[in-house]
């Protein structure tokens, strides 16, 4: 564990280091909250509650962050300081947890500061805050699984711009698995096991029940065993990289 | 003497390349031992392999007397690796680097910052402590490598290419401090520059397409060469032929080479049978035949001969 946290500080600290944090701070509290004013029709709806805040967070998080995720492991690569890394006296998983946790704090750092949407919306009614603690806590939870699938491209991969492009793939067709758009592919020949399986593993389904302020177990589990399953690839693909 | 490195039989090939074939070492405490090699040879690969960065094909490697690959964390706890081009994290400065690296080594408040403050001491970082690692110059750059390295005064260090890039002022630095640490370590470095075997390497262990193909001191490797201890004598055209004559019959002379003939001097090559010195003997005919010498020297066989007798030999063999 203090492993973990010396390199969850490192890395933190790289990000607050160079112009990223501030960047990515900056826009994410900018975008979220036009989205929420502009398109999410914040005051005309006259409802007291964040739903149209929350309810654009995975198509940001869609590009933010493989945005943050991409440098995880490519950057190492790249710059041949894994070389360093990894012939410390830490483990593989120590590492990616690290490195992890890093990331998703950040996140976490970044969403807190939107907590302006939370003060206006308390003056401008009477909202439930539980439901908006949930949301919070829902939309956390899917930032971590979106990282996780981003880490694991990333080790991958030297190459940030390819980091990048097949996490946002593959992140877009966990958040469209529920849409008719994917399952329709499905539908046609499958069983409906498998349909209902894919469509299960939707993140916009998980994220839609979490927001309305319901945190079910299943979409905790749903979301930490993406998380773990990913993180536990992730591994696999460093220590593979030292046998190749 | 303890034994505190040791590789067996490491192998490891890249897809269809075979790096490294067959490298067998062990490295003594109180040792520096020299890795030579072309580019290529496979010197890198073993580090990495010696430092767990790699995990080989088959073999094992030891880091005093714990494997690599069983128990990875102890080996490493005992290593200071310098990875190749010395790679740091560009955007932190050398005392928040070499903070956190004191960190994963386990120190913590006074003894981390006594740490930090002795390796930054060591290696001559002090003025450029709280400047960001990517400003700095390469040499530096190398100077922060190698303060992570040492800064857990580890009984092994591996360093791959030390002194790559650096000036002769850094160099000579560099190998001060190598030297400095050798008694009381066992120490591999990694070099295409043959003096700096000479300078700081108690032992030379030349590789070549993954195999080890020369292991010895830096005289033992000289005297692998063809000109070892041959006297070169140079003096006027007119001379050449009653010298060369002259030489052919003196007793420890094997043979006599023309070299290369510059604005009317001659410079002949005696070349002495295994064993002999033949120095004194030149000298006294010299004397004798009251010719005029305008150089004469012993050569010691340059260990870029030597390098190179072996690399491209040892490539013929192969192809052959």
């Amino acid at each position: 564990m203090r492993n973990v946290w010396i390199i969850t500080k490192r890395e933190l600290g790289a990000y607050f280091g160079t112009p990223l944090a501030y960047v990515f701070v900056v826009i994410f509290v900018a975008l979220t909250g036009a989205f929420a004013f502009f398109i999410g029709n914040f005051f005309e709806r006259g409802q007291a509650d964040l739903q149209p805040f929350f309810s654009y967070h995975p198509w940001l998080y869609l590009l933010l962050v493989p945005a943050i995720a991409m440098r995880l492991w490519a950057e190492e690569r790249k710059a041949g300081t894994i070389e360093l890394l990894m012939t410390l006296p830490i483990s593989t998983g120590e590492a990616i947890v690290g490195k992890f946790l890093a990331a998703w704090i950040f996140i976490g750092i970044a969403l807190v500061l939107t907590f302006p949407m939370w003060i206006t919306v308390n003056v401008l009614g009477n909202p439930d805050n539980g439901v908006i603690l949930a949301s919070y806590i829902g939309s956390f939870l899917m930032a971590g699984a979106f990282l996780a699938i981003g880490s694991c491209v990333s080790a991958l991969t030297k190459n940030q711009v390819i980091a990048f492009i097949v996490a946002a793939t593959i992140c877009f067709l966990m958040v469209m698995s529920g849409l008719e758009l994917v399952l329709g592919f499905f539908r046609s020949w499958a069983p409906s096991f498998i349909v209902d399986a894919i469509a299960s593993m939707s993140f916009l389904n998980h994220f839609e029940l979490i927001s309305r302020g319901v945190i079910t177990l299943p979409s905790l589990f749903f979301y930490f065993s993406i998380i773990v399953f990913f993180l536990f690839a992730n591994a696999i693909i460093v220590e593979q990289r030292k046998a190749a | 003497m303890a034994v505190l490195v040791e590789a067996d039989r490491l192998r490891k090939s890249f897809g269809p390349i075979l790096a490294v074939e067959d490298i067998s070492l062990k490295v003594e405490k109180g040792e520096v031992l020299g890795f030579l090699g072309p580019n290529g040879a496979g010197k890198s690969t073993t580090m990495k392999m010696l430092t767990g960065f790699l995990e080989p094909d088959t073999g094992r490697a030891r880091i005093c007397g714990i494997s690599v690959a069983d128990r990875p964390k102890e080996a490493k706890a005992k290593l200071g690796y310098l990875p190749e081009g010395a790679p740091a994290y560009g955007d932190m400065t050398p005392r928040s680097f070499l903070n956190f690296i004191a960190e994963i080594r386990g120190f913590d408040g006074a003894s981390k910052f006594a740490h930090v403050d002795a390796a930054l001491a060591r290696t001559g970082l002090e003025s450029v402590a709280t400047q960001r690692i990517e400003t700095l110059s390469k040499g530096y750059k190398r100077r922060v490598g190698i303060a992570q390295a040492i800064l857990h005064d580890p009984p092994v260090l591996i360093m791959d290419e030390p002194t790559d890039g650096l000036d002769p002022n850094q160099k000579h630095h560099v190998r001060g401090l190598i030297t400095e640490m050798a008694k009381d370590k066992a120490i591999i470095v990694s070099t295409h520059i043959l003096e700096e075997v000479e300078a700081v390497c108690t032992r030379a262990v030349v590789i070549d397409h993954g195999r080890i193909v020369a292991d010895g001191t830096a005289e033992d490797l000289q005297r692998r060469m063809h000109y070892h201890n041959a006297v070169a004598v140079r003096v006027a055209a007119a001379e050449a032929e009653r010298l060369a004559a002259a030489l052919a019959v003196l007793a420890g002379v094997a043979s006599v080479e023309r070299a290369e003939a510059i604005n009317g001097h001659i410079r002949l090559r005696a070349l002495p049978k295994p064993g002999a010195s033949i120095a004194a003997d030149v000298g006294a005919l010299l004397r004798d035949q009251s010719i005029v010498v305008e150089e004469l020297l012993v050569e010691r066989g340059k260990l870029d001969d030597v390098f190179r007798e072996i690399t491209t030999s040892s490539e013929g063999s192969r192809h052959a």
